[in-house]
């Protein structure tokens, strides 16, 4: 840092470049920006995760689990993901917290405190699965931009607040509203306070649905602060970043929000397949909602090794955004014949469901237990990667995990 | 003035001229190790950058540069200066793309995140991530790799 400051002295900048050192447009560099690595606390201290989990970046946090790490029905905060895209707001005033609906298609702009959300409206709990839109990315050939997320950010906890919908009504909803879009106070990356880091929203059929909730507690307890404290809008079953956290205000607008990361390829992807590594403009890319079918072995963890006769129990849990699932198999030859696994019904609309399995393996050797949900309407995960798309979006292919048996 | 007369004051003046640059030099020397010694010693007093105490902010262990866990090749320095200020280097380190892409990425960058104009910089930092950082070819599913192998417990 004080090396920085050196640097940044113009009257000395020829001495530095003397030195062959780095010369940066020093003069755009923010004043107290703090290197990486150098106060970087322990993140699973930080945030109460398990230590098991995967740290894909730190500025901003980026976490995610392993499938066996998401054992649990419902997911603790110990082993849920973080999918940050700013920094996480420093000071957070709970006494003095409001939430602002506004926008052009609202009757009367109206605030309220955490305090008169609480009392005003009825609450409610609902299981809902949020999974990151680049779930899986890491697969995609050309790889795609972004975290390289491999298969855990994915939950399903359980979450308590008020309908989204009752607070829009309460303040009163325009007959042409199209579409609300939320605001937070995370901070953006550059510490510019005019620039969100995300601002996204969802159509206004989604957010009236009952289980769209503007949450306050998770799993029972105030929410943890990377995952939203104190107030976070959650939309089960689609893209995890419409379900925005530290929310403060919620627009209802006339027209698709265009808020950070609403538009250009973020959350999109093209709206008719392409090849492998195509270029797609902006126009032809369109904004991700349900997210697809899904599932994930999550017992026993991959890389089991038993004896021969043993039988192996596998569970884990399905999902299919908006839809149910159906259907849940399971193949140990790669997919040439499937098996049926037993299928829990899931505990409200939009949260994840059970599945167990029994499976005898024939001989010893090495064996891949491959999974396959199918959804309500008959579409399942398909067994190699799906449409490539240029921001690696929707990955929902089997599950794998390797097992030998002696 | 005549022969030896002159031929004395241009040895005066050679002499004059290498000792000039020979304090020059040990000026500048001294000014290295001491900058090399202490990087702080040109600040002035400032109260915005908070004094962070730090061994080497730029060691380097067996090929990686300990802070960012780049890797040390040509235009290591221009990437850590340019491209650490706001994300982290896992951000980097995670991603794989081509000149084209990395340029049309810098380029969102300029426009959505604040990033500056990184000048002649660019195609040095463009170089070092595609020589460093190439795409691995993963066709529609890669072989499951790094499988950890245990005994599984009796239930």
């Amino acid at each position: 840092m004080k090396r920085r400051a050196f640097i940044q002295k113009t009257a000395l900048s020829a001495f530095a470049a003397a030195l062959g050192t780095e010369i940066v447009f020093g003069a755009n560099l923010l004043k107290g920006y703090t290197p990486l690595g150098l106060q970087d606390p322990d993140p699973f201290e930080l945030f109460k995760k398990n230590k098991d989990m995967v740290v894909l970046n730190d500025r901003p946090w980026n976490i995610e689990a392993r499938a066996h790490l998401l054992d649990e029905k419902i997911t603790s905060n110990a082993n849920m993901f973080i999918r940050n895209n700013g920094l996480i707001p420093q000071e957070i005033d709970v006494a003095n917290w409001t939430l602002t609906i506004d926008g052009e298609s609202v009757k009367n702009s109206k605030t309220y405190s955490l305090e008169e959300l609480k009392t005003k409206f009825k609450q409610y709990t609902y299981q809902l699965t949020l999974e990151c839109g680049g779930n899986g990315r890491s697969e995609f050939d050309p790889p795609a931009k972004g975290n390289q997320w491999t298969v855990g950010a994915v939950h399903c906890a359980q979450w308590t607040g008020v309908r989204l919908r009752d607070v829009l009504e309460d303040a009163g909803i325009a007959s042409d509203a199209v579409y609300i879009g939320y605001h937070a106070a995370d901070v953006h990356l550059s510490g510019d306070p005019t620039k969100e880091p995300i601002s996204r929203g969802c159509p206004m059929s989604k957010a009236l649905q009952e289980e769209t909730l503007l949450a306050f507690k998770l799993n029972g307890q105030d929410i943890p602060v990377a995952h939203g404290y104190p107030l976070r809008l959650v939309a089960g079953g689609w893209p995890a970043s419409v379900s925005g956290k530290w929310i403060e205000r919620i627009s209802i607008r006339n027209i698709v929000h265009d808020g950070a990361k609403m538009t250009g390829t973020a959350y999109r992807v093209p709206c008719k397949p392409v090849a492998p590594g195509a270029k797609v403009a902006d126009a032809d890319m369109c904004i991700i909602e349900s997210m697809p079918v899904k599932s994930l072995i999550t017992y026993p963890k991959s890389g089991a090794v038993l004896k021969k006769g043993r039988k192996l129990n596998i569970r884990g849990h399905a999902w299919a955004g908006e839809l149910e699932v159906a259907k849940m198999e399971y193949s140990i030859d790669f997919g040439s014949t499937w098996k049926s696994c037993e299928l829990s019904k899931p505990a409200n609309r939009l949260a994840w469901q059970h599945f167990t399995a029994s499976i005898d393996f024939p001989e010893v050797g090495y064996y891949e237990v491959w999974a396959r949900a199918t959804d309500s309407q008959g579409k399942a995960q398909p067994m190699v990667l799906p449409g490539w798309n240029p921001k690696g979006y929707l990955n929902n292919a089997c599950h794998r995990i390797a097992i030998k048996v002696q | 003035m005549n022969g030896p007369e002159a031929f004395k004051d241009q040895v005066k003046q050679l002499y004059r001229a290498l000792t000039g640059l020979l304090i020059a030099f040990v000026m500048v020397i001294g000014l290295v190790m001491a900058y090399v010694n202490d990087p702080s010693i040109f600040d002035s007093k400032d109260d915005s950058w908070v004094a962070v105490p730090e061994e080497d902010p730029d060691l380097i262990v067996d090929g990686i540069h300990q802070r960012t866990g780049l890797i040390e090749a040509e235009g290591l320095m221009a990437v850590v200066s340019n491209c650490t200020s706001c994300h982290s280097a896992k951000l980097i380190t995670q991603n794989r793309m081509n000149a084209e892409r990395w340029n049309t990425t810098i380029a969102w960058m300029q426009e959505t995140q604040n990033l500056w104009d990184l000048g002649d910089q660019q195609e040095v930092i463009v170089n070092y991530l595609v020589t460093n950082y190439p795409p691995k070819a993963k066709g529609r599913r890669m072989a499951l790799t790094d499988i950890q192998w245990y005994e599984l417990e009796e239930e």
